[in-house]
């Protein structure tokens, strides 16, 4: 049998592990698939060459296909998520400054979002020059859950901070230079921000959002119509990848593979945190946080409809998109759990029963649940 | 702060007059951090009689400067790690309320990918006639693909002339622990390549490097 040849793009960072695992551990080859994998330097670069089908797929955020279906991207090529690139990753990370700051404002000291949010509240409440705090991107989870986080915690983010783009390789000798307050980045960012000295994490993604994806596997519409066999045994082989890099016994080898020059460049020690989720903080102080990056266990790989549902409510939410019976559908659309089960049902493992599922009060940090079904009304909670 | 709206600039939803100005009255933004290859763009842009070229090497200079230079077109590297950021000025400026990645209809796709082999990328505010726009993008192209090309010649002519050198330690050696004539070092080298299926500078590099070993 010959290879399928797949060329797929991704950005340095921590979530782009399970393309590099399939590629590296054999996983993809034992597919039939020819696994070619190219870096690349921005998120405008991964939706352009996957539009001019450079790129058959690639690692993207969260939002990006969304974005790309609400013909928000300069490029409107139609772009589908068939699978998520593991749960968690991405933190808040604030300089030393700002931090003393927060704890004058009793700030307690742990990663807790409430408290924390609270704090910063105080800070700001005290007027002087507007904290600024960077994103990635305009349509990324680092975007959605920063202003989720300040808006729960009494922060207008429109109004009361700034918030700027910037690549991440440039965010922790920005926030070292004084040009930002804080930034929120997947890994291995806010621990290259921590090394430096310069910052410490406040509160990570997992607590703001329990069990919410960043990264998807973003493919064109057209490409993944006319390849299915290709994409479904991509789907196993990055299926397989997340079971490896779910074994702990794994992570020293992970983290020295997705180290290497031609895919992260960094040491092994410093992605090691972020995977093992033993994050230093601060200097010297250190937290277990054992669901900082999930790339298996609660479904983790599925394309839950209801995470694209909330993304959509969120760009609704900052003026991104009018919400329209029409936007929504094509919101939900984007997400396709269909192309997900028929791929990995060979493996027989216990799959969602559903598409949708109601996000719990106890999932977001304030307590706010998230029916898919209700978007009306959440919509309507969320401008009161 | 909202900039002057010249004639011509329109949104999508009104009449298209804009074919009644000429190209030179187009504004033109090349952003680049590297200034040889800004320069050769913006050369050729002007030997095309465009006149408002602006050319910007650093990305917290268009955020200075965007308003003011109220670009038609914008034409980027896509190496540039700030495109992201760039990007979002753009959106945010009034200027370039919603660019459009060079051409949004499928039939441009080959253009688009041709652009993005190159590595350029454009933005162009809306309603700017695609005709306008497509003889500067072509002009852009055609530069950064010759630039590419003069890197690559000149990086091939380094790596000759250090070839050529790391040969000559080689025959210089032989010449002198073995006494051959400089033809016959030449030769020896070539014979050993050709043994070996390697090519005469990998033999000459491993003469050098055992050479060195040996050395006192």
């Amino acid at each position: 049998m010959t290879d399928l040849r797949i060329t797929a793009g991704f950005l340095p960072l921590l979530d782009s592990l399970l393309l590099v695992i399939a590629r590296e551990k054999g996983l993809a080859a034992a597919q039939g698939i020819d696994l070619a994998l190219v870096r690349e330097t921005s998120w405008a670069n991964i939706r352009d060459r996957v539009a001019v089908g450079h790129f058959d797929l690639a690692h993207m955020l969260g939002p990006m296909p969304i974005a790309a279906n609400l013909g928000l991207s300069p490029i409107a090529v139609p772009i589908v998520a068939p699978m998520t690139l593991g749960l968690g990753g991405n933190a808040i990370t604030v300089s030393t400054g700002l931090w003393r700051r927060m704890l004058d404002a009793g700030a307690p000291g742990n990663i807790d979002p409430g408290p924390a949010g609270a704090a910063l509240r105080a800070v700001v409440a005290t007027g002087g020059p507007r904290l600024r705090f960077a994103v990635t991107h305009p349509h990324s989870g680092h975007n959605y859950e920063l202003r989720y986080w300040l808006a729960a915690s009494g922060i207008a983010p429109d109004r009361d901070v700034d918030i700027a783009i910037l690549p991440p390789p440039l965010m922790a000798d920005a926030l070292a230079a004084g040009t930002v307050d804080g930034y929120c980045v997947g890994e291995p960012w806010n621990s290259v921000g921590v090394a430096s000295g310069a910052g410490r994490i406040v509160t990570v993604k997992a607590r703001i959002w329990a069990n919410s994806p960043d990264k998807v596997l973003g493919a064109g519409e057209r490409w993944s119509a006319q390849n299915p066999e290709a994409l479904a045994a991509l789907l196993r082989a990055l299926y397989a990848a997340s079971l490896w890099c779910s074994d702990p016994a794994n992570h020293a080898e992970a983290a020295a593979i997705l180290g290497a020059p031609a895919y992260l460049d960094r040491s092994s020690e410093l992605l090691l945190r972020g995977l093992s989720g033993r994050l230093e903080l601060i200097r010297g102080e250190s937290a277990r946080i054992p669901d900082f990056f999930v790339p298996q266990a609660q479904s983790a790989t599925f394309p839950w409809v209801t995470h694209a549902l909330w993304y959509y409510s969120q760009m609704v939410r900052w003026g991104d998109v009018p919400h329209t019976t029409d936007n929504a559908r094509r919101a939900a659309n984007s997400y396709r759990p269909d192309l997900y089960r028929s791929a990995i049902a060979p493996f027989g493992a216990a799959l969602p029963i559903g598409d949708r599922k109601i996000l719990e009060t106890g999932t977001f940090f304030d307590g706010v649940p998230f029916d898919p079904d209700q978007l009306d009304a959440y919509l309507a909670a969320q401008r009161a | 702060m909202a900039p002057t709206r010249r004639p011509g600039l329109r949104g999508s939803g009104e009449p298209d007059n804009s074919g009644a100005m000429t190209s030179e009255d187009l504004s033109i933004l090349i952003v680049d951090e590297d200034r040889v290859r800004a320069t050769i763009i913006e050369d050729g842009l002007r030997e095309a009689g465009h006149q408002r070229v602006t050319v910007i090497n650093s990305t917290q200079e268009v955020a200075r400067r965007i308003v003011e230079i109220a670009p038609d077109v914008v034409v980027i590297d896509l190496e540039n790690p700030d495109r992201d950021r760039l990007e979002h000025f753009f959106t945010l400026s009034k200027a370039l309320q919603r660019p459009v990645a060079m051409f949004v209809d499928r039939s441009d796709a080959s253009a688009i990918g041709a652009a993005i082999e190159a590595g350029v990328s454009a933005y162009v505010v809306d309603g700017l006639r695609k005709d306008r726009v497509k003889s500067i993008l072509d002009m852009a192209v055609l530069r950064f693909n010759a630039y590419s090309r003069l890197q690559r010649e000149l990086d091939e002519a380094r790596t000759a002339l250090e070839d050529r050198k790391l040969i000559d330690r080689a025959k210089a050696i032989l010449i002198k622990q073995r006494q051959l004539s400089e033809a016959d070092a030449y030769n020896l080298l070539r014979k050993t390549a050709m043994n070996q299926n390697r090519r005469i500078v990998d033999i000459a590099q491993s003469l050098v490097t055992a050479a060195g070993l040996l050395e006192p």
